[in-house]
């Protein structure tokens, strides 16, 4: 299991290296700095000095070395627009991300679980007809869309819940309601399909000759079963909730990752960008970490392999 | 003498399909009493697993359905019985063991959890007296060590074991009826031999009804008290063992039987009649390493999938490779074919190394090396008609024949291997899996070969429809000039067929030599297993288990 996780972590170091270069001179594409935050009658003499004192008038691969070598030294840069590390201003807002991630994810895959299972006990039934139209009307809502008319219906018209930002609990709802429903969707959609096919499988009928009762054939040999693909399908989601949140939180104003990196690259805080960058690998590197380790101790076939 | 345990009268069930209601099993009516053995044959889709799946309550609903007939557990009718009455009877009156028993256990729980399920289900016994339990019944199935393989899961199994896992399973509370459906048909030879001499043992024991399900007249004629043969979801025959296998009355029997090869019918024999002719294939000293790493810093390991084999091939012969599975049969197939690359060795074709060829080269022996695949179904493409099935290899070598010309081919080609000209334009679902077979053997003799190789090419198929693709092959030996590279896992199958046979096991020939020195006096003791492990008719063996030598 060591040896496998080893392996994983450097393959990881590897594309991260990979995604750094390209995140580097992508955001340098963005164009100069200087006219975002210079007066826009800056002489020139003053752009060159502002290039100079960030470094941006050295040509880019010795830029790329310079901050090859920071990173050795655990230097992430310097913010330009706040004046900070621009590592701290990244790991400020991740776990806002995070947090909302996290309950996205959890509240969809419970609901999933629940919803999907009812649907493969009777398949054809009215419950399952209603389930397979919810859960596809949710996984292809187009998230800004829904967003944005949760917010004219229940902010605006109800005055039910704040529009944007956070402090109450009542600033959760929309953003965890909106993040929740591809995921909710897609794996109402998986939970069906395999409980439906663990349902019928040889195991299940060994267990009916034993005599064992229905509800503990459902529970007990069927959904363990199941788990293994529904928990592949949300790991990729969760993958992308933790990086993808952007158009959310964007639309609510919520001060995590995605929203401080659209904000980053607009401004070209050429740092701040790299730090986001970063983190959310890092983020998504343990996740995937995670997700392996859950595989293994669910299905004992995959524990053997790796040990 | 005491009624019948178990008694089915005039079982009748319809599967629901998209049009009409499909009649899986009609008015089938058996019985089967304390420490008695009931075979019921018959081949696929005969309706023998649905009678059965009925008793214990396992057919859904939909899409089966059973339409008429009355079911009769120690004299009470299992119809009018609650649900949570038949559930009780399940496992504990009344256990199953399946055929494939890597997909009948749980793969996430360990084995002594799903036997010890048994007893907590049936309110038995739980926690640590049931694991006691499950280790008794472990070490009497023949589980070595059970004490630490009791928390192991199904894959850490041999399919042996499994099968045994499932047997302890079944005899945990000592059922008065076991239903064993087809048993031993996913095991190789010598471990179906075991399998059935414990089930014996087992019966003798416990003097439980055994209903034995199987398509194998050999096991059937091995384990029978009573044979009942089942066709098309309806009984054709049904009698004493002895009775129905020596006096078949049903022409059906008759027919099953006589595809059942016998030691002494000398004119069924369709090895070539012809002397070979020149060496085409001579395979030198081929090689093939596995290197299995273990772990990032682990040492490798290195498996030999195939160590040493040489053989040779001559026109128009017929060599068989006969192992049990994991022997290496496939690999020298996969290795010949260049699927896989072999790790040392030589294999000359008219003179050619096969390895060494480039890409042109092999291209131009694939047209005369062909295969034929186990399993039909998978190794066709089900989107492309039976034509563009047969024409492709015509498509990818275009200088055997212009275009023009590929439709009358085609037809030639059904028409060789017995089908019709019609049969062009269906699609692969619409035909048998005999039929199927013959579609892949059209699509082998497209390019004109002059070597094929056959894995396993008719033990998917039932076994009258295998000795029809034998003499199909024989016929086509004979009337092409064929040689045939023939892997089967089953001795008796080659017997009337090749005229060398290798044995292999764990990668290495054991044995080589033409068909007849082989079987009449088999040197290594591998070989000698194989051939006993062919079972003998109970009724000549009396009570005893004891499986005697078919080979005089």
């Amino acid at each position: 299991m060591f040896g496998y996780l080893g392996k994983r972590a450097l393959h990881s170091v590897v594309s991260v290296l990979g995604l750094l270069v390209l995140v580097f001179f992508l955001t340098r594409l963005t164009g100069d700095p200087s006219y975002l935050f210079l007066p826009l009658d800056a002489t020139p003499q003053a752009r060159e000095a502002f290039s100079a004192l960030h470094g941006f008038d050295q040509p880019l691969y010795i830029q790329f070395f310079n901050y090859l070598g920071d990173l050795l030294h655990l230097d992430f840069g310097e913010s330009l627009r706040q004046n900070r590390s621009a590592m701290e201003v990244a790991l400020e807002a991740f776990p806002q991300t995070l947090k909302l991630a996290v309950m996205a994810i959890f509240l969809a895959g419970a609901l999933a679980l629940v919803v999907g299972s009812l649907a493969a006990a009777k398949p054809g039934s009215l419950f399952d007809r209603f389930a397979s139209l919810v859960s596809l009307a949710g996984a292809s809502a187009p998230d800004f869309w829904v967003a944005i008319v949760g917010i004219l219906v229940f902010a605006v018209s109800l005055d039910l819940l704040p529009t944007s930002g956070t402090g109450s609990a009542a600033h959760w709802i929309m953003p965890i309601g909106v993040l929740m429903l591809r995921p909710f969707g897609l794996l109402v959609q998986v939970v069906r399909g395999t409980m439906i096919g663990a349902l019928s499988s040889p195991y299940v009928k060994t267990a009916r000759a034993k005599g064992v009762r229905r509800q503990k054939i459902i529970f007990s040999h069927a959904l363990r079963n199941s788990l293994l693909p529904v928990i592949t399908v949300a790991g990729d989601l969760a993958t992308s909730l933790v990086n993808g949140a952007v158009v959310v939180e964007s639309v609510f104003g919520w001060p995590g990752i995605g929203k401080l990196m659209i904000d980053a690259i607009i401004q070209r805080d050429f740092a701040v960008v790299q730090s986001t960058v970063l983190v959310t690998a890092c983020a998504i590197f343990i996740l995937n970490i995670a997700i392996d380790i859950l595989y293994a101790v669910l299905d004992p076939r995959i524990r053997y392999q790796t040990s | 003498m005491t009624g019948p345990i178990l008694e089915v009268r005039g079982l009748t069930v319809d599967f629901l399909s998209d049009r009409d209601p499909v009649r899986a099993v009609s008015a089938v009516d058996f019985h089967v009493s304390h420490a008695e053995t009931l075979c019921i044959l018959g081949e696929s889709g005969s309706g023998k697993s649905v009678s059965t799946s009925a008793i214990m309550g396992l057919i859904d609903t939909p899409p089966g359905d059973i339409v008429a007939g009355r079911m009769f557990f120690e004299g009470r009718d299992l119809a009018t019985m609650t649900e949570e009455e038949r559930r009780d009877i399940n496992g504990r009156k009344i256990a199953m063991i399946f055929q494939d028993p890597l997909a009948y256990l749980n793969p996430v729980h360990s084995i002594g959890r799903q036997i010890a399920e048994v007893f907590e289900t049936h309110g038995v016994a739980s926690g640590a007296d049931a694991k006691r339990r499950v280790v008794d019944l472990l070490r009497r199935v023949g589980i070595p060590d059970p004490e630490n393989r009791v928390d192991q899961y199904p894959h850490q199994f041999s399919g042996g074991q499994r099968q045994r896992v499932m047997i302890a399973m079944a005899i945990a509370l000592q059922p008065s009826v076991i239903i064993a459906d087809e048993p031993t048909t996913a095991l190789d030879v010598s471990v179906q031999a075991q399998i059935l001499d414990l089930l014996r043992d087992l019966q003798a024991e416990y003097g439980m009804a055994l209903i034995l399900i199987t398509h194998d007249l050999e096991v059937a004629a091995s384990m029978a008290d009573r044979v009942m043969v089942m066709k098309g979801g309806q009984i054709v025959e049904e009698g004493e063992a002895r009775t129905v296998f020596t006096r078949p009355q049903h022409e059906y029997t008759q027919k099953l039987l006589s595809a059942l090869p016998h030691a002494d019918d000398t004119d069924r024999h369709r090895r070539s009649a012809t002397v070979a002719g020149e060496p085409i294939l001579k395979v030198e000293n081929i090689v093939k390493r596995y290197t299995m790493s273990t772990g990032l810093f682990g040492a490798a390991k290195h498996v030999h999938a195939v160590n040493d084999i040489s053989f040779q091939v001559n026109r128009g012969e017929t060599v068989g490779i006969v192992g049990e599975s994991g022997s290496g049969k496939s690999s020298v197939a996969r290795i010949l074919l260049r699927l896989n690359e072999p790790t040392s060795g030589r294999a000359l074709y008219k003179g050619d190394d096969i390895f060494r060829m480039n890409e042109r080269e092999l291209l131009k022996l694939r047209r005369k090396m062909q295969m034929v695949f186990q399993d039909p179904y998978g190794s066709m493409n089900p989107r492309m008609d039976v034509r563009s099935i047969i024409s492709e290899p015509l498509r990818i070598h275009r200088d055997i024949l212009p275009k023009a010309q590929w439709n009358d081919r085609v037809v030639e080609l059904l028409e060789l291997v017995g089908l019709k000209a019609e049969h062009a334009n269906r699609h692969i679902h619409q035909f048998s899996g005999g039929q199927r077979q013959r579609i892949a053997i059209a699509r082998a003799l497209a390019s004109d070969p002059e070597l094929i190789v056959c894995d396993e090419a008719v033990s998917a198929l039932d076994v009258s429809i295998q000795a029809q693709v034998i003499d199909l092959l024989a016929d086509l030996r004979t009337r092409l000039g064929l040689s045939y590279i023939f892997i089967t896992h089953d001795l008796p199958i080659v017997r009337h067929f090749a005229d060398r046979i290798i044995v292999m096991k764990q990668g290495e020939i054991v044995e080589q030599g033409t068909t007849q020195a082989l079987f009449a006096n088999p040197q290594h003791s591998y070989t000698r297993s194989l051939l006993n492990a062919t079972p003998h008719p109970k009724w000549e063996t009396g009570a005893a288990s004891q499986l005697s030598v078919r080979v005089s």
